[in-house]
């Protein structure tokens, strides 16, 4: 059964499925019901035969080759999945299928606006394009890949071509990409160049023949290019424009599963091709993530547009993934594999988690955007008497943000930590400080995740509404419920399950060469027991469930044996005597005003006030005064600017060589030919 | 058997003994201000008294407000069953870990502040904000703390430190006391006590705790009072268990455990005074301040860190 299911014709199967999918919503893209039937169809189909056989190749002992091979190298197509390779298909796949089982739903706000068909052909080829980024095994072949993905997700993003904004936030998310890619194509380049295959698994044979300085230019320049996909500070600026541009379920993918993308390469050239990396890269990439992670945080509580919120929680999350990354880089390093494993899966658990819950979290923005018609939190309110499952489910979502126990967030945050710790207990002196500030950053990172869900659920879901819009919000549809009902269970699954999940993830670390043999940090008991480093931590995950379940049953238990019969009266707040509107409730700014003010020397707040007097002579009575809260972006300012102007400043001196003359540009032509004999020889 | 009526004690300590911790550092305030004080028992016949009257609530409240104080109170018991009171031979690996017991009593912090928000009045607002700020930045400080003592015992599980830490030589007596130092800064914004919020007043400008549960009245109200008191007495625990565990039962036995319930409480005592000597010696602080005392709890504990590794 497992081989049937692991041949070559069902993994170009998945694939057909979602060309098929692409194809024939353009080709009914007359019919806006047609289309959007197809493309969801085929995407759902495509992603459940993708979980099979992710499933079925995880499970299996050996990687998997496919080979299509032609006397051109261009056209030759290599496969390889190992489980590595399974793990990241079967994230996509699982968040697919919920994404598309959600958009079948979703897309129908878009009817007779946009063209459904292009949407459908773009969300198919999007998915296909992830598919074949993490299973190609050829760099040709990986970059044709990248770039589909590319700019499948570029046409996702300007889907709704009216808005101004989203065409400005698409044209970022394309430069932006696009500078990735150019670091990525010049890392994979150098490999080329000194490994002598375009092949990944040949280069991974010939990874002898790489002298040690090309190997820290290429963790440079394939940090940079994968980083940008990943939307690693300080290369994330396109990730809060691009995400909230797209539709939600497009949001939910790439949020949760396309810069996941990066981080699957980053293990693949760190771990796998090039592996007995030197310190310095797991240092240099647990100070990224310990940035990241808390710049990222802070970021989304200074926001108010809900799509931004959580397109920054993303760099958040993105950034306690790189701690686990950084930290097993390290590990990897001075040859303490065991921990170095305990950190890696604690990075790939995160990122199946954040994969999950914000791909929920994405979907419940999109069913309450789909309802009100605005995305700022500011203008909602009172939404869970209206959508009371939506608010169920992102509730779900938020907790596993936060990282609330027994929800899947707080395990993976648990196992990061204890990553950290080990760093913290076995390094040497500089090496310690580093883990140290990571934890700490870790720490403040959790803590202001958890003051951000409450700001994002709180204001969102409760209360009163704070406008019009809001009272006519109905609960959404059917399929938008499943979609989000599906991941939100899965939520809570994943927590309950850890202890068997870490039996996969041992399997998967077990093919990746910096790994091979090692002894497991992380051992599982029978009773689900999670000890890690010989019993310096343990935890169960069952054991926690049943410990709050019991512990809330005590408490309603409580309240029925001692207040039997005592009335419940419905009155309204307490209003100090005014009227209760929505001018009383706290807003989105005056909640996070706080910590805003405390972080300014990072947040750099700016506060312009301005009054309007009814009569401009006498000022005694002001008619309308204006508050202008601003918080201006370090990086773009310090980082982007200066690196603009010096763009700007060379090209005004290139235009120089621009005269106009045509004898002049066959000149430069011959010139060009003559450099390029010179250099062929 | 033997183990069956050590848990018993175990989870229906604290929550039997909260209520007094709370009457008795009340009393002592009281005694401050040349008052007679009620009663050390009061607040037993306060929650009593709530438990048997009806109940308001806003229209505009939702099922989160309904339960959240059973969330609120459920997280206190879930701690207080993880935590090594009197006995450091009651192993529990299962949910005793450190970072288990900071995230489970967060869902507490989490679904109060969403309560506080949840009626739309003009005070549970703000509390929630105030609330969040203050748990956010005191999550370092308690995360560290409680790590000096996991690395100085090599292990984050709570009775294991417990069980250790007395026998550590006097050499690590200074990290110990810097990360209790720390800890005990938190210990004093996590329970909503001077100088961060005052427990006892309803004044706009310094609620944060009482701003949010502003709303509340009857048994939830009694529900929430018990599992503040609870979480009051559970960073007392912490500090008394795992930074001077002098005196808790090592092995089984009648008369050892007797006496590390003697120990328990006497040390419990004389935390209360403490924080009672605190709040009648000095004033609340202004909100924006409270970072910085935050800021050297935290630092504190990474010093003590520092020391030991």
């Amino acid at each position: 059964m497992q081989e049937l299911i692991l041949s070559q014709t069902v993994f170009f199967a998945v694939l057909a499925l979602f060309g098929l999918g692409a194809i024939s919503s353009l080709f009914f893209r007359k019919d806006d019901k047609l289309a959007n039937l197809a493309g969801s169809f085929f995407a759902i189909l495509g992603s459940l035969l993708g979980i099979v056989y992710a499933v079925a190749a995880l499970y299996s002992d050996t990687s998997i080759f496919y080979e299509m091979k032609s006397s051109f190298p261009l056209l030759s197509y290599n496969f390889n999945i190992d489980r590595l390779a399974a793990f990241f298909i079967f994230i996509i796949s699982l968040i697919s299928l919920f994404c598309s089982i959600y958009g079948a739903g979703y897309i129908k706000h878009f009817y007779g606006k946009y063209n459904i068909g292009t949407l459908g052909f773009f969300y198919n080829l999007f998915i296909a394009g992830m598919l074949l980024v993490v299973s190609s095994s050829n760099i040709l072949f990986f970059l044709i890949a990248w770039e589909i993905m590319s700019l499948a997700s570029y046409f996702l993003v300007i889907y709704e071509r009216d808005k101004q904004e989203n065409i400005k936030a698409g044209f970022l998310y394309f430069v932006m990409t696009h500078i990735g890619t150019a670091f990525i194509i010049l890392a994979l380049l150098l490999l080329y160049k000194f490994a002598g295959s375009f092949d990944f698994l040949a280069i991974k044979e010939a990874v002898g023949s790489i002298p040690p300085l090309a190997k820290d230019a290429i963790f440079i320049l394939a940090f940079i290019g994968f980083g940008t996909k990943a939307g690693i500070i300080p290369m994330h600026i396109w990730l809060p424009a691009a995400h909230p541009a797209a539709p939600s379920h497009v949001s939910a993918l790439m949020s949760g599963v396309m810069i996941k993308t990066g981080i699957y390469m980053m293990i693949r050239i760190f771990f796998d091709i090039l592996p007995n990396a030197p310190v310095w890269w797991g240092t240099v990439i647990l100070i990224c993530g310990a940035t990241s992670a808390l710049l990222g945080v802070l970021y989304a509580l200074t926001e108010h547009d809900i799509k931004r919120l959580l397109a920054y929680h993303s760099i958040e999350n993105i950034g306690i993934i790189l701690l686990g990354l950084g930290s097993a880089l390290v590990f990897a390093a001075l040859n303490m594999k065991s921990f170095a494993a305990l950190a890696l899966i604690a990075s790939l658990f995160h990122i199946l988690n954040h994969a999950v819950f914000k791909s929920l979290l994405f979907l419940g923005a999109g069913s309450v955007i789909s309802k009100t018609h605005t995305r700022n939190i500011e203008e909602y309110g009172g939404l869970i008497k209206h959508m009371p499952q939506t608010a169920l489910f992102f509730l779900a979502g938020s907790m596993a943000i936060s990282a609330l126990p027994p929800f899947n967030g707080f395990f993976s945050e648990w196992l990061t930590f204890q990553a950290l710790f080990e760093g913290i207990k076995s390094m040497s002196s500089f090496y310690r400080w580093i883990f140290v500030f990571s934890a700490g950053s870790l720490v403040l990172t959790s803590g202001l995740a958890l003051a951000c869900f409450v700001k994002a659920f709180g204001l969102t879901f409760l209360a009163r509404p704070r406008s019009e819009a809001v009272k006519h919000a109905k609960e959404s549809s059917f399929s938008l419920r499943l979609g989000m009902a599906t991941l939100a269970v899965l939520c809570l699954l994943l927590g309950l399950l850890s202890g068997f999940l870490f039996a996969i993830f041992n399997k998967i670390l077990q093919g990746i060469k910096s790994f091979g043999d090692y002894d497991p940090a992380l051992v599982v008991s029978q009773n689900h027991l999670i000890s890690v480093n010989g019993g310096f931590s343990s935890i169960s995950a069952p054991a926690i469930f049943a410990v709050l379940i019991l512990a809330g049953i005590a408490a309603f238990a409580i309240i029925r044996l001692i207040s039997k019969d005592q009335k419940v009266k419905i009155g309204a707040t307490w209003d100090c005597g005014t009227n209760l509107g929505p001018r009383m409730e706290i807003t989105s700014t005056g909640f996070s005003r706080t910590i805003i003010m405390i972080f300014k020397g990072i947040l750099k707040p700016s506060k312009q006030a301005g009054i309007e007097y009814s009569d401009a002579n006498m000022r005694y009575f002001p008619k309308s005064r204006t508050m202008v809260f601003e918080i201006s972006d370090v990086y773009k300012k310090y980082f982007y600017k200066p690196l603009y102007s010096f763009v700007f400043k060379i090209s005004a001196r290139v235009k120089k060589i621009q005269s106009g003359n045509v004898n002049a540009y066959v000149l430069y032509i011959f010139m060009a030919l003559i450099l390029l004999l010179f250099f062929a020889v | 058997m033997e183990n069956i009526i050590n848990w018993t004690i175990q989870i229906l300590l604290l929550p039997a003994l909260s209520p007094l911790c709370v009457g008795i550092i009340r009393k002592i305030k009281a005694r401050f201000q040349n008052r007679q004080g009620a009663s050390v028992f009061q607040p037993y016949n306060d929650l009593w008294k709530l438990f048997h009257k009806d109940e308001v609530i806003s229209s505009d409240a939702s099922w989160i407000f309904r339960f959240a104080p059973f969330a609120i109170f459920g997280a206190t018991l879930a701690v207080s069953a993880s935590l090594p009171i009197f006995a450091s031979f009651l192993s529990n690996n299962f949910t005793s870990d450190i970072l288990a017991v900071i995230y489970i009593l967060a869902i507490g912090t989490f679904f109060l502040a969403l309560a506080g928000l949840d009626v739309g009045g003009a005070f549970g607002g703000f509390g929630s904000s105030r609330e969040m700020t203050v748990s956010a930045l005191a999550e370092g400080g308690l995360l560290f703390s409680l790590l000096v003592l996991s690395f100085m015992s090599g292990t984050t599980n709570l009775f294991s430190i417990s069980g250790t830490i007395d026998s550590l030589p006097l050499a690590s007596l200074l990290p110990v006391v810097l990360a209790f130092l720390g800890f005990f800064i938190v210990l004093l914004a996590e329970t909503a006590r001077f100088p961060f919020d005052n427990p006892s007043t309803h004044l706009e400008l310094t609620m944060i705790h009482e701003a949010m549960i502003i709303e509340y009245s009857g048994k939830r109200l009694a529900l929430i009072e018990w599992a503040s008191a609870n979480k009051l007495l559970i960073f007392i625990t912490l500090g008394s268990s795992l930074f001077f565990p002098i005196g808790i039962a090592h092995s089984m036995g009648v008369i050892a455990i007797a006496a590390a319930i003697l120990f328990y409480l006497l040390k419990v005592l004389v935390f209360c005074v403490a924080v009672a000597i605190i709040e009648s010696g000095i004033a609340k602080l202004r909100l924006f301040r409270l970072p910085d005392l935050l800021l050297f709890s935290f630092i504190l504990s990474v010093i003590a860190l520092g020391l030991i590794i």
